[in-house]
């Protein structure tokens, strides 16, 4: 099933009441998920990506704009109508029944010739306990059950319905580390058998690139960009989508374009395309940095953390805005730690330039760097 | 929304139709009847509006007896049931071995019929042509005469009274506490404990600022309960309270409003106003002296 | 000076301090209980001791070689005693049912259900806590006189089948139900009504049960509304026939038997009481209000 978002917007009137100004939660979404793929919204938290969820689902009702599931227009459909299962952060099982009741209590409400006899519930109910594998479970109510395999339960009471839209809203949040990055490929493996359209939302950036086939990126309401992960990783279209993305975070220095190169402090650290001078932010990813005796850029060392299959440079330089900049080198290159500094060869493909006002990218590749 | 509206009032209604007979309208009802003058119960007439009925009860010696009555009540049972109350929490506390069976047996007085208990209460202390009762038996091991304490000398009767209603009041207060001092962590005990401190330090530095919200939560409940005193007095003088001299300001208005003296509701009423504001007053006496002392 | 026998001495002197101090506590928390229970002992006692047998007794005695089930027999030839508890129970189960089903629907108006004017009114019930009863009663008392409904159940029941008090405890619990529930279960397709019905109630059942037991207790035990409204003995309370018993019943001096119909009001609480005293006494300290 495909979605279609068209120009939504959602408006909600201030909690002071004697504020009168609205606070926008969604501003002017247009959005097209494709059928059959995973996608993750990803912000970071009050960008509205809760909200946006919550509008696919019809628990809330836009101020403007239109949903479309596939041809139909949905937007004035109660949650019930639309077909679509939701997962919550914290489960939202019901505390006072077991696994089984759980997954079948969306079953209890149909209506009419989608009535289904308590032995079709129950084997409906089964068929979805086994694709998230806990159909050993299900006389166990939740209390008896670990985070885990609560979230399983979650998500199979919201597929035992068949839904159109499977909705999740950071449903790894409250599981432990190790859990989560299962479940991750847990979800994705279901996302894969049913074929269903999926939302996740999520602020974890690293969890969104790593399972979703389409990432929204959002900041207080708007798109910043949408694209396959590693798309928007290598392409970010503006500073925030830059600083948000990646671990450890982009370096950011404040630099200017003079005489078509790129100047950190005094050192011209790259050539560009002709471009007006001008006054700009230079971001580097952390694998963006070579060592070299006679590299461009110089910054002051501070240690360096070995990480066995690479090793991590921290250092200092007065332009940048991070506390530390982070480099990541190959652990078979040797840096001297007694020396006070370290300089560095930056490569091309893993810096973006982008305008200090509108925070919009400016290429500065030249022709034969593209491609 | 409008649907939404429609059908929470629904959910409401109920609630709101009984509230609104049984609380809303006589709220508003009282006032009027402590108002009317001369009001006739049969003829449902009255003469005239104005303040006589509040004159008249407070002119009234039967009114005042009881005033007197719930105040000495009053003065004498919420300081010692708490401070009783607080000395058994303290003592369950300070013990493991054989403390639920204590727990449970304090608070059987609080599932009781309060009537039914009084009446053992009346036999354990009256003195008839019989016995003299279990407690002048007592007495006189002691080498004290026998008192009659149920038709005898106020004070005995005073005494009597005080102290059923501390034996009521107190389950409720005892387990109050107990949960209250049993929720102070225990963090705090042990770090005094490696300063040395004594245990007197403790108990007023650390253990009554940790509990004294409940304790001002019991004494304001206290003192709103006891003002209401009247079944532990029928239990043990029987409904002629006047006629005993035991009556309490609760007493009075029913006594006005029914039985061999009623059929005077404007009485009733303005008595049940000077009642409500004398606890209103108390009440709020007791919150100003909280909001200094009490630690949050 | 040996430091081994000084240690030994302050340890010595700390452990006899201690074992005082626990003798003393014993001693208050033993006296106290007797003070509690000497009462219910008397009146069993007292129960079970024949007539001619009590009143013999000058020095009343603190057993008895001859007990009897006498006097409960008189107890219920005497007086109605088998109404009264048929009438207490009737009035207890009615007026506690109908309170929950008029409180479960308000708290879930107050606590799920948005519309204009919620806070209004829920500051108004919450006024309304502050109202004593007494000063109520008075109109209460005219209103079911003027509507001819003493001496009825109707009437016995009706005031006392709303609680601000429980609404407000139960809007607390309700709310206390994660917000996703009712988006899981209306993404669902749950009406409201099933909600309630089916996630709700069962999830706060402890608090109901709560509420339940106190109102229980609350009825079986009510006095003052019961004496202003009934003067007909058949539709006594337990209290009132108590109270009867006390100013008529038995030639007035049949204590044995006066005992036998207190130990037989009281029985059925105490048993209640026995089965969940640890619910009730949770139940209490959380929501109850007394003395």
């Amino acid at each position: 099933m495909k979605v279609i978002l068209q120009n939504l917007t959602k408006r909600f009137p201030n909690r002071n009441r004697k504020i009168h100004t609205e606070v926008v939660a969604v501003n002017d979404f247009s959005f097209e998920i494709p059928d059959g793929k995973l996608i993750g919204l990803l912000g970071p938290s009050g960008c509205g990506k809760s909200t946006t969820l919550n509008l696919i689902s019809g628990l809330e009702k836009p101020t403007s704009g239109k949903i479309f599931f596939g041809e139909d227009d949905v937007t004035n459909l109660p949650p019930e109508r639309r077909g679509v299962g939701l997962v919550f952060q914290n489960y939202a099982l019901y505390p006072h029944l077991t696994a089984l009741q759980n997954i079948m209590f969306p079953l209890g409400n149909l209506k009419g010739d989608q009535k289904l006899s308590k032995e079709e519930m129950v084997e409906k109910a089964f068929e979805a306990a086994k694709l998230v594998q806990i159909d050993g479970l299900m006389e166990r109510k939740p209390g008896e059950m670990s985070g885990g395999q609560q979230q399983r339960v979650a998500i199979a009471r919201a597929l035992v319905k068949r839904p159109r839209i499977l909705l999740l809203d950071e449903p790894l949040s409250n599981l432990d580390a190790r859990l989560r990055l299962q479940t991750r490929e847990e979800i994705k493996r279901i996302q894969r058998e049913t074929g269903i359209t999926t939302v996740f939302v999520t602020h974890d950036q690293e969890e969104a690139m790593s399972i979703s086939d389409l990432i929204v990126v959002m900041k207080e309401g708007v798109i910043q960009q949408i694209g396959a992960p590693q798309e928007v990783y290598d392409e970010p279209k503006n500073l925030f989508v830059a600083k948000f993305l990646g671990t450890p975070p982009i370096n950011v220095f404040s630099g200017e374009i003079r005489g078509n190169r790129l100047w950190i402090g005094g050192e011209a650290i790259l050539s560009t395309r002709p471009l007006p001078d001008q006054k700009v932010k230079i971001t580097i990813r952390p694998e963006g940095f070579l060592p070299k005796e006679d590299g461009a850029l110089s910054l002051d060392l501070i240690g360096i953390e070995v990480m066995g299959r690479d090793t991590t440079v921290v250092s200092k330089h007065p332009d940048c805005e991070n506390v530390e900049i982070r480099s990541i080198i190959s652990s078979e290159t040797r840096i001297d730690t007694a020396r006070s500094n370290v300089r560095f060869e930056i490569k091309p493909h893993k810096t973006f330039v982008y305008d200090p006002v509108t925070e919009e990218r400016i290429d500065f590749l030249k022709e034969e760097d593209h491609g | 929304m409008g649907k939404n509206n429609l059908k929470a009032w629904l959910y409401l209604l109920p609630a709101i139709l009984f509230l609104g007979a049984f609380m809303v309208y006589p709220l508003i009802d009282v006032l009027i009847y402590s108002a009317e003058e001369g009001y006739n119960s049969a003829s449902q007439t009255y003469f005239g509006v104005g303040l006589y009925n509040y004159s008249y009860v407070l002119h009234d010696p039967y009114f005042l007896q009881a005033v007197k009555n719930t105040f000495i009540l009053v003065i004498i049972t919420v300081p010692l049931s708490t401070g009783f109350a607080l000395l058994i929490s303290l003592a369950l506390n300070s013990i493991k071995w054989l403390r639920n069976l204590f727990q449970t047996i304090y608070f059987l007085p609080y599932v009781t019929n309060t009537l039914a208990v009084g009446l053992v209460f009346m036999i354990l202390f009256k003195k008839n042509a019989y016995t003299d009762g279990l407690v002048n038996l007592m007495l006189r091991l002691f080498g004290a005469g026998p008192v009659d304490f149920i038709d005898g000398p106020y004070a005995a009767k005073m005494f009597v009274l005080c102290f059923y209603t501390i034996w009521v009041v107190l389950p409720f207060k005892i387990l109050i506490l107990t949960s209250a001092l049993a929720s102070v962590k225990q963090d705090y005990y042990n770090a005094a404990r490696i300063d040395a401190t004594p245990k007197w330090r403790i108990f007023t530095r650390i253990t009554l600022p940790m509990i004294s919200p409940m304790l001002f939560y019991l004494v304001i409940t206290g003192f709103i309960g006891a003002f209401k005193a009247y079944s532990d007095a029928v239990a043990l003088f029987g409904t002629d309270l006047n006629a005993a001299g035991m009556n309490t300001i609760v007493g009075y208005v029913y006594d006005m409003l029914y039985g061999d003296s009623g059929g005077f509701p404007s009485y009733a009423s303005a008595a049940a106003l000077i009642l409500f504001a004398i606890v209103l007053t108390i009440t709020c006496i007791n919150l100003i002296i909280s909001k200094k002392h009490v630690h949050y | 000076m040996d430091h081994r026998s000084e240690f030994d001495r302050i340890e010595r002197n700390a452990k006899i301090r201690k074992t005082v101090f626990k003798v003393v506590v014993y001693a208050l928390l033993v006296f106290w209980a007797f003070m509690v229970l000497f009462p219910f002992y008397w009146m069993i006692l007292s129960s079970v001791k024949s007539y001619s047998a009590y009143n013999s007794e000058h020095i009343p005695k603190f057993f008895t070689a001859e007990p009897t089930l006498q006097n409960y027999f008189d107890a219920f030839e005497a007086v109605s005693l088998g109404r009264y508890f048929l009438n207490t129970f009737l009035f207890t189960v009615i007026t506690t049912s109908v309170m929950i089903f008029v409180i479960v629907l308000a708290a879930f108006a107050f606590s799920r259900l948005d519309f204009r004017g919620k806070s209004l009114v829920f500051t108004f019930f919450l006024a309304l806590m502050m109202i004593p009863n007494e000063l109520v009663i008075i109109t209460n008392f005219q209103t079911i006189t003027n509507l001819g409904l003493r001496n009825t159940f109707l009437g016995l029941i009706l005031p006392s089948v709303t609680s601000v008090f429980y609404i407000y405890l139960l809007k607390e619990n309700f709310e206390q139900i994660p917000e996703e529930l009712y988006k899981a279960a209306k993404v669902d397709g749950t009406s409201d009504l099933k909600y309630l019905l089916r996630v709700m109630i069962p999830i706060c059942r402890p608090t109901l049960i709560t509420v339940t037991i106190l109102k229980v207790i609350e009825c079986w035990n009510s006095y003052v509304w019961p004496r202003l409204i009934t003067d007909d003995e058949a539709y006594f309370l337990v209290s009132n026939g108590i109270q009867e018993i006390r100013e008529n019943g038995f030639g007035r001096e049949n204590i044995p038997a006066m005992m036998a119909a207190v130990v037989v009001i009281s029985v059925p609480l105490i048993i209640l009481f026995l089965i969940f005293h640890k619910k009730i006494m949770a139940g209490v300290s959380r929501g109850g209000t007394k003395g």
